[in-house]
């Protein structure tokens, strides 16, 4: 490993610096117990039993850890009047997500490379015009994807949603990706074509080994997106073909019976933990490629 | 054998900024041209026409007699050098080096024979499974040659291939490009706005200029009659010295006296017969900074004119020491060996070989 970088900087030294040293990391401790507790207070809850849930307060730690609450929430929650937890909609939303990650990622980085490296004439007004789309909010486009989705008869499915999504994504994609590319020397695509690739030969064999960053940029900010959306998975899915996201509300704000804090509190932890996972995973990559790109040239 | 180029009547734009503006040009087999000029001449595009990255507005570009406009880079049997080099960033050395082959699916037994071959040639073949961030600069523009080479194309295309190195570096792959000429005979286009690069590396010069060409003949014929004073201030370091003044009778001869002063340069006879001026003109006098020394320094020859001046400024260079002189409010450089050099401030003797002087009209700056 490389030492790292601030080893060596000259740095005051002093009763002053230290002071101001311990004041800085005071205020970060603060801010981070400040960010943390809502996750810490989940999570405690979730791992309660009910009885412990009612005597105890919001704050206390659990005495007795018990998992049954994340069995139920995984298994036998009720969601409407299916019970058989968030399981099967945990697949849906996979089954969704992947895919129309894959696809906006892809089509978003053919997009980007496009209107960067093989400019056409009104490159830029298409570009705008994509750009347009990432600030139409989710509510406007309602109306008219439920009438296309009717038409190509994908109401109420997956693939309607994958659809959805993927058409939905690509001005964000579009963007990300053009962003990256305009960086990408352009004297590497000429001696690429001087080199005889076509378009997709220099796209696949050179610029999309280049873009790791920018994928998984791209797939961080999709996977997050579509993984949490609620608007247009309620609206364009009927039961059985909810999301996750969709199915965890119908668990949290079923009326009927007791209210299971600690089921709620550990289901909306499952359905959050793939998006921290891509992030956790992909972040690492992301890191890499930062730094692969750093050394010089 | 090497493929000549032939480019008839070449322009182009850029929306209403016309770039090249009619070229004409014939290269021959095995030439070594280099295009020359300030920043911003189309030099650069010039050999983007050439290699097809960019598209003739009119004219024709032939290479080994076959009309190329439309034929995109990868057909017009070309290798190209960049300026930055752009290697692939997330290759191997060797899959920088094979990509074209790779691409042209040519069998991997000759990609292995040529990789091999070239990176033996370049003295890179210790470096074939790093990647162009771990490189040196040298070393990359290696690893850019070795991909241009191993194809083994008709021509080659140089787009300012050693500006980004350090110059000690640059000067010993000058010699190695010169090398690597002789040996392989292939016809090279090479843009620079080095002239010293140009100097040592070309057989012709295409001295370039807004885009048109002013100039396109041998080194030695650019640097001894430069056809304009374009040419003449472009080539040359320190830089021609430029002398206006106006024609007037010396006795039986011509001279030139510079404006403001009483000095009176005579014409070599060659040069005053082709004067045909009259008495009183203005004229430019074209002097090379090593054509102005010390005087008494190199033995006697025949038109030779004697002056004094002060000494402005003297920079000493090591080989040689210039001295900065003023004639009539124009700058001046001369030449003079170091043991020769006096301080700033005393008055000097100059010596000017005045066969060597060039005579330009100042309206049109053409040589006469």
């Amino acid at each position: 490993m490389r030492q790292r970088r601030t080893s060596g900087i000259v740095q005051p030294k002093g009763l002053r610096s230290v002071l101001m040293r311990m004041g800085l990391f005071a205020v970060l401790g603060l801010f981070c117990l400040y960010y943390l507790l809502p996750l810490v207070v989940m999570v405690s809850t979730s791992l309660k039993s009910l009885a412990e849930i009612r005597e105890g307060t919001l704050l206390s730690l659990p005495q007795a850890i018990t998992f049954d609450a994340w069995a139920k929430a995984w298994d036998s929650a009720c969601v409407g009047v299916r019970c058989d937890g968030l399981k099967p909609f945990m697949w849906n939303s996979i089954a969704m997500a992947v895919p129309a990650v894959i696809l906006s990622t892809t089509l978003g980085a053919i997009n980007g490379y496009a209107l960067t490296k093989w400019r056409f004439p009104g490159a830029d007004w298409i570009f705008a015009l994509i750009l347009f789309g990432a600030f139409i909010p989710f509510q406007v486009v309602l109306l008219p994807m439920a009438r296309t989705l009717g038409q190509l008869g994908l109401a109420g499915t997956v693939p309607g949603l994958i659809l959805v999504h993927t058409v939905y994504g690509l001005a964000f994609t579009t963007l990300f990706f053009r962003n990256f590319f305009v960086s990408v020397s352009d004297g590497i695509l000429q001696a690429a074509k001087v080199d005889g690739a076509g378009f997709f030969g220099i796209f696949f064999r050179i610029v999309l080994p280049m873009s790791i960053p920018a994928i998984v940029v791209t797939v961080i900010w999709q996977f997050t997106q579509i993984w949490n959306d609620f608007l247009f998975g309620v609206a364009f899915t009927i039961g059985d073909s909810n999301p996750v996201t969709v199915a965890l509300n119908n668990v949290v704000n079923t009326s009927t019976g007791v209210k299971e804090y600690n089921v709620d509190m550990a289901a909306a932890i499952i359905a959050a933990l793939p998006t921290m996972l891509v992030y956790v995973v992909a972040g690492a990559y992301f890191v890499r490629g930062l730094s692969a790109g750093a050394v010089k040239g | 054998m090497a493929s000549g180029i032939r480019l008839e009547k070449l322009r182009k734009s850029f929306g209403a900024t016309e770039v090249i503006k009619g070229i004409d040009m014939e290269i021959e087999p095995g030439e070594f041209v280099v295009l020359v000029g300030p920043s911003g001449c189309g030099k650069s595009t010039l050999l983007n026409l050439i290699a097809g990255l960019e598209t003739a507005t009119g004219g024709a570009i032939r290479i080994g007699g076959k009309l190329v406009n439309d034929v995109p880079p990868r057909d017009r049997d070309i290798a190209m050098v960049f300026q930055s080099y752009a290697l692939y960033p997330t290759k191997t050395v060797r899959d920088n080096i094979t990509f074209g082959m790779q691409t042209r699916r040519i069998p991997k037994d000759n990609q292995q024979a040529a990789l091999e071959e070239f990176s033996q040639l370049l003295q890179i073949d210790h470096l074939l499974d790093r990647k162009p961030g771990q490189l040196s600069g040298g070393q990359r523009q290696r690893v850019a040659m070795g991909r241009a080479l191993v194809r083994k194309p008709e021509v080659f295309l140089f787009d300012e291939p050693l500006s980004n190195l350090d110059a000690k570096l640059r000067i010993s792959m000058r010699t190695e490009i010169k090398k690597l000429h002789q040996r392989l005979g292939k016809t090279i286009v090479y843009v620079t706005h080095d002239q010293i690069e140009a100097m040592t590396l070309a057989t012709r010069i295409a001295v370039m200029d807004n885009g048109h060409i002013r100039q396109f003949a041998p080194p030695a014929d650019i640097y001894e009659n430069p056809v304009d004073l374009f040419v003449a201030g472009f080539m040359g370091s320190p830089p021609m010295n430029m002398l206006p003044g106006v024609l007037c009778r010396n006795g039986a001869a011509l001279a030139v006296q510079p404006k403001g002063t009483g000095l009176r340069f005579p014409l070599p006879r060659p040069l005053a017969d082709r004067v045909t001026l009259q008495d009183g003109d203005q004229v430019v006098l074209g002097l090379r900074p090593e054509s102005i020394f010390a005087a008494e320094t190199e033995l006697p020859g025949e038109n030779r004119f004697v002056f004094e001046e002060a000494v402005e400024v003297v920079e000493p260079t090591g080989p040689d020491t210039m001295i900065v002189f003023d004639i009539g409010g124009t700058e001046m450089i001369a030449r003079v060996r170091p043991e020769d050099a006096r301080p700033e401030g005393t008055r000097f003797r100059f010596e000017v070989d005045m066969t060597k002087a060039k005579l330009f009209t100042p309206d049109t700056g053409q040589a006469m």
